[in-house]
């Protein structure tokens, strides 16, 4: 094969002439009509009709105040919602004004340039003042806010209540004694794992190392800095991958599960003990342990205490690109409101954002009172820096736990390496 | 035109390679930077990459060698039986070649399952998981990926061996040659232009396997540990967003390849034989 010169030439000219790959420009825009259609995008859950109808009586009484105004509202998939949501950045012409979004993905897509700021709107709201503080860091990107939060979800210890009568076992109390009653259950009945843990459920597996101390990373705004690789840290990667092995749950097995696999092993009966979300109540409901299990607290390291849990949940926003900026902060404010909030727990089981909206549905159903009083305690969320969202998908963390569990490093030279990947993707963002 | 549509897009792939160019760029957030090798820089220097270079070759090259060996030695059988089951084997692999790589890997997974699997079950290997060993995972997703692209190589040299003149292979059985010494002596330099075809075909599939390390290592195995350079891209190019350095490991892929492809012919036009 012989390349022409004039081939060459011609390539050379196209790379100097063409220069850059394409970009949309997404700048704010300057309109902001008070008429005409709006678009929503909200998450599409299972059994999604419920909230359907939660949002369907905010949108009535929206479209009433709000005279020529309409409202769309479109359900996204949630496996696919990032592809969706990127688009919609790349194509301002045909994306919504407002839309639901994972709290884990703000600051990436603060840094997409697609997310309106709305910090003196937000300031301006009479309910924001009883926002819970961690939902409000999960909207909070550099000082600013980008949205407001829709619903919270946090993970407890849920257990057989007939496994541990059974062998006379008491609820642990500490971390330690979770580790020891995982692995006593375990001996007496070799068929159930102990506590199902996964090496790919990385939300199961930080509250052990807040527990002991440890953080993911340290520092504030734009720069932050991995702190996996502490003393402290390292104890809770410890203290979890201790809890692979045969004397709890197979490594060949536990390493590759996901948060989903170990409460489907637990619904299934597979297991003594699971870290499972509110959000995990329903799965658990359809299962075979249905009455015969109970949830509490997971415990931290002293007595007593419990362990920090990851605050997850999804937040409104509206997108830089509206037309309707005015009306789409009042839809979001109204959808997120304290009564729609309440009304969506009714409906759904997701958590309200507001501490007081959640102490007064606690008091209604029982089975929320072991997540409220977590959420009460401490939690704690992932940096909010744009850099999260690749060192999520880089499976930073899942390699580290698995490495440890298969026996490949141990722990110090694990959480190194997971330390360097995750200050080069922090370095990388700027 | 067909040079436009062939061109165009290595022509995007390599200039966005040149960027720093990720979902912020994309949408507007932030301007793009040009980035010279940079991307090539981080890459090359990211010890990662080398090791799933390294076993990315090595895996291609494994599925070469057994998807031809599979393939050829079926091609050779499907001569020697008659048409019953001639015809049987044939719409066997027919349907192993029609099978979507999904499915087939899922129903291969399925196979192999640590606790409802009917493998184990026959083998009596309890509750074994065989995709958590590195070698025991790559070997699972081989034998996949020779079950789904010997088909090819079978179909194409027997259709090969038909057309080589029956009295050359009479001659040779009448010397009294082995059916190996007649693949080795015969048939193997008649069909050498069907083999390099095949061959070639093979390296570049085999070389771009994703779908099943991707669905049957749930996206790379245990801490990465079957991690192949497509699935790589994947996770760095639209996982987290970084297109720029997808590209880039697009771009060395497609160099390879090329080198690959190029290397081949060369060697095989010194030897006299012209495509």
């Amino acid at each position: 094969m012989k390349l022409s010169i004039r081939m060459v030439a011609v390539a050379a000219v196209l790379a100097t002439a063409a220069c850059a790959p394409q970009t949309s420009g997404t700048s704010s825009s300057d309109k902001d009509e008070k008429t005409g259609t709006l678009r929503v995008w909200l998450f599409q859950e299972v059994n999604n009709t419920p909230k359907e109808q939660v949002v369907d009586s905010v949108l009535a009484e929206f479209e009433k105040e709000h005279e020529g105004a309409e409202v769309t509202v479109e359900y996204i998939p949630v496996e696919t919602r990032a592809q969706r949501i990127k688009a919609a950045f790349n194509d301002p012409g045909s994306a919504p004004d407002l839309i639901e979004y994972g709290n884990t993905d703000t600051a990436g897509y603060v840094k997409d340039g697609g997310l309106a700021d709305v910090t003196e709107d937000f300031r301006a709201w009479g309910e924001a003042e009883d926002t819970d503080p961690t939902a409000r860091q999960s909207v909070t990107v550099g000082g600013r806010v980008y949205g407001v939060p829709y619903f919270v979800g946090v993970r407890a210890l849920y257990y057989r209540t007939d496994v541990f009568e059974e062998l006379g076992l008491d609820v642990p109390k500490t971390q330690a004694e979770l580790i020891s009653t995982a692995k006593r259950i375990r001996a007496a009945k070799p068929e159930l794992y102990g506590l199902a843990v996964g090496g790919a459920y990385t939300y199961g597996a930080m509250p052990f190392i807040w527990a002991h101390g440890g953080e993911l990373a340290t520092g504030k705004g734009g720069s932050y800095a991995a702190a996996i690789d502490s003393a402290a840290a390292r104890k809770g990667i410890e203290a979890y991958t201790s809890l692979f092995g045969d004397d709890n749950c197979p490594a060949a097995k536990c390493a590759a599960m996901t948060g989903n696999d170990t409460i489907t092993a637990f619904a299934a009966g597979k297991a003594a003990m699971a870290i499972g979300g509110d959000f995990s109540h329903a799965a658990v409901e359809a299962g075979t342990v249905k009455g015969a299990y109970a949830v509490v607290p997971l415990p931290g390291v002293k007595t007593g205490s419990i362990a920090p849990a990851f605050a997850g949940g999804n937040n409104l926003g509206v997108l830089k690109s509206t037309t309707h900026r005015t009306l789409a902060v009042d839809l979001m404010k109204r959808l997120a409101s304290k009564e729609a909030q309440g009304e969506l727990f009714e409906a759904m089981g997701f958590l309200p954002t507001f501490s007081d909206v959640r102490q007064q549905v606690a008091a209604k159903e029982a089975f929320v009172k072991p997540f409220v009083e977590t959420l009460a305690a401490d939690t704690k969320f992932v940096p909010a820096s744009p850099a999260w969202a690749q060192i999520d998908a880089g499976q930073v963390l899942p390699t580290m736990f698995q490495e440890v569990v298969s026996g490949k490093k141990d722990v110090d030279s694990a959480a190194a390496d997971a330390a360097k990947k995750m200050n080069d993707a922090f370095r990388s963002v700027g | 035109m067909l040079g436009g549509l062939l061109a165009y897009p290595i022509y995007q792939l390599g200039l966005i390679s040149v960027f720093h160019y990720t979902q912020a760029q994309v949408s507007g957030g932030e301007p793009t930077t040009f980035e010279g090798f940079g991307n090539y820089a981080e890459l090359f220097g990211d010890g990662q990459f080398w090791e799933v270079l390294l076993a990315t070759v090595v895996f291609a090259a494994a599925c070469v060698v057994s998807t031809l060996a599979v393939g050829c030695a079926l091609a050779v059988l499907l001569t020697r039986v008659r048409a019953v089951p001639r015809l049987a084997l044939m719409l066997a692999a027919l349907g192993a070649w029609a099978t979507p790589a999904i499915t087939g890997s899922t129903v291969w997974l399925f196979l192999f399952d640590a606790d409802f699997g009917p493998v184990n079950r026959v083998l009596g290997l309890g509750d074994h998981s065989w995709t958590y060993g590195r070698f025991s995972a790559f070997f699972l997703v081989l034998l996949e990926v020779v079950w789904c692209s010997f088909p090819f190589v079978m179909v194409t040299v027997y259709a090969g061996i038909r057309a080589v003149p029956a009295e050359v292979l009479e001659a040779a059985a009448l010397d009294g040659a082995s059916q190996w010494r007649i693949w080795r002596s015969v048939l193997a330099p008649m069909l050498r232009p069907i083999l390099v075809v095949v061959t070639i075909q093979s390296v570049i599939w085999d070389f771009k396997v994703f779908t099943q390390i991707y669905v049957m290592t749930g996206g790379g195995g245990i801490a990465g540990q079957n991690l192949v350079l497509n699935v790589y891209a994947y996770q760095k190019a639209f996982a987290s967003s970084q297109y720029s350095l997808g590209a880039a490991i697009g771009v060395v892929m497609l160099l390879i390849l090329l080198a690959v492809t190029l290397v081949y012919l060369r060697l095989l036009r010194r030897q006299g034989e012209e495509l």
